[in-house]
């Protein structure tokens, strides 16, 4: 099986905070990965280095066979990989002055050199994939939180990523509308995307996840199959979190 | 004594032919020395944000001397003080446009830097994460959210350039004020004819205020 990430001993620190600590971790080829742990645990902070938006000090990285350089080296290899990784953000990012069809053509235009008629087909066919081909030409503001959070997916994925990023995606949103992105990403593992995800959504990792992570202070605690990890972790911290947030 | 005003309304519009000839002028060094002073402070603006300090200090050194200086003495410095050191005069047109352009870049530079740190970092992440490079990134997401931001201080500004054009009577530049007081020396009717003079001035700054909002409105509707 072919590895899309692998990570070798990496270490972070802001400041004097040591937010990553040896981290080991790979991704096989449409696996998809449930990274959980409390607030400040490092988890965000884990998937961010894979696209380089977070710079690491030591270790390897290595993403769609490239070696990400720690302290930012590498600027090839850094645009390289972002060309192959998709990221959906927590408070979407979407850009409020482009139309949702502009917001998703923007990155094939500019990056892939696409035409206009390429890009805009490959938006109204994403568009329609996440549910929402009716908007395409209404702008962010105007859609509610579900429905932006699909565009920004099929934004991401109108680059034909090999890997996607989803740093706590359902977080900024709604009750009601947590179910409708979740479904987007269910189909997007179910098609064989290869995902890290960040959440909270713990019946979502149950369900979809080959493999459940959970960090603790920057380290790598537990990682198993989802069933193990919830029904029988091993690690007290994981314990302790797991019946904190398994509890209502 | 029995003192009585009457505002001698014949004085007033025989005074607008004459100091309507300083309205190109006005408006000549207004709008040269502002379109000017957009592009040093697109310019130095971006400088003084940039990572490098080597880029960044002297944009700051700018700003702070031009803001941190009254417009006054730099017209004057440029009209009566370069000629030494370049050796020849420089015409008062020029001085003014010159003056306008320099003081007006150095407040838009802190307004595009405003507009451009106020701009969420999420939106740079984005277009990061979407392989755009930062050049991209910047023009195509950064930059037009942030000129939209950026038009009212721009509108102030650009009222606020108008206005200090009437301190170029100065250097002798043939513009309002100094057309009023050419006006005056022979017709002795100081308040028709100031009167008139803050009159052209408003039309002009109002045009601009209008303008504005308008440029803005749409702005606004398309996001």
């Amino acid at each position: 099986m072919t590895q899309i990430v692998k990570m070798k001993g990496m270490n972070k620190h802001f400041g004097k905070l040591h937010v990553l600590k040896d981290i080991d971790l790979t991704v096989e080829q449409g696996e998809v990965v449930v990274i959980i742990g409390a607030s400040g645990s490092g988890k965000s902070t884990l998937i961010r280095c894979v696209n380089g938006l977070e710079e690491y000090e030591s270790g390897v990285l290595e993403v769609d066979n490239q070696k990400l350089a720690p302290k930012g080296g590498n600027q090839h290899a850094l645009s390289e990989i972002r060309k192959e990784v998709g990221m959906v953000f927590q408070q979407f990012n979407l850009f409020p002055h482009l139309t949702v069809r502009k917001n998703i053509m923007l990155a094939p235009i500019k990056v892939k050199k696409a035409s206009q008629v390429v890009a805009n087909a490959t938006a109204e066919r994403l568009l329609d994939r996440v549910g929402i081909g009716n908007q395409a030409d209404k702008y962010p503001s105007q859609l509610s939180g579900g429905q932006q959070q699909r565009v920004a997916i099929a934004r991401a994925l109108a680059m034909e990523p090999r890997l996607m990023l989803f740093d706590e995606p359902t977080s900024a949103l709604d009750p009601e509308m947590i179910g409708e992105v979740l479904d987007v990403m269910r189909e997007l593992a179910k098609e064989g995307m290869t995902m890290m995800v960040v959440t909270h959504e713990m019946g979502f990792a149950r369900e979809v996840a080959d493999r459940v992570i959970y960090i603790h202070e920057g380290q790598i605690v537990e990682e198993g199959r989802p069933d193990d990890v919830f029904d029988n972790p091993q690690n007290e911290r994981t314990q302790a979190f797991l019946s904190r947030v398994l509890a209502h | 004594m029995e003192f009585q005003f009457q505002f001698d309304w014949q004085a007033a519009i025989n005074a607008i032919p004459f100091l309507a000839k300083g309205i190109p002028y006005t408006l000549m060094i207004s709008f040269g020395g502002l379109a000017i002073g957009f592009v040093l402070g697109i310019v130095f603006g971006l400088l003084s944000i940039n990572k490098s300090w080597f880029l960044r200090w002297p944009a700051i050194a700018y700003i702070e001397i031009f803001r941190g200086t009254p417009i006054l003495v730099q017209v004057l410095f440029i009209f009566y003080g370069l000629p030494d050191l370049i050796g020849g005069p420089i015409d008062p047109l020029t001085a003014g446009i010159a003056a306008i352009a320099l003081n007006s870049g150095a407040y838009i530079s802190e307004v595009v830097r405003g507009g451009v740190q106020s701009i969420d970092k999420g939106q740079t992440e984005a277009g990061l994460s979407l392989g755009l490079s930062r050049t991209q990134t910047f023009w195509s997401i950064i930059w037009p959210q942030a000129f939209r931001r950026m038009i009212p201080p721009l509108g102030n500004q650009g009222i606020v350039s108008i206005k200090d054009t009437s301190l170029f009577s100065v250097i002798g530049v043939g513009e309002l004020v100094r057309q009023g007081q050419v006006y005056i020396a022979n017709t002795f009717t100081a308040f028709e004819v100031y009167f008139v003079v803050a009159l052209m001035y408003l039309a002009i700054t109002l045009t601009l205020s209008l303008l504005l909002r308008l440029l803005e409105r749409r702005g606004v509707a398309s996001v």
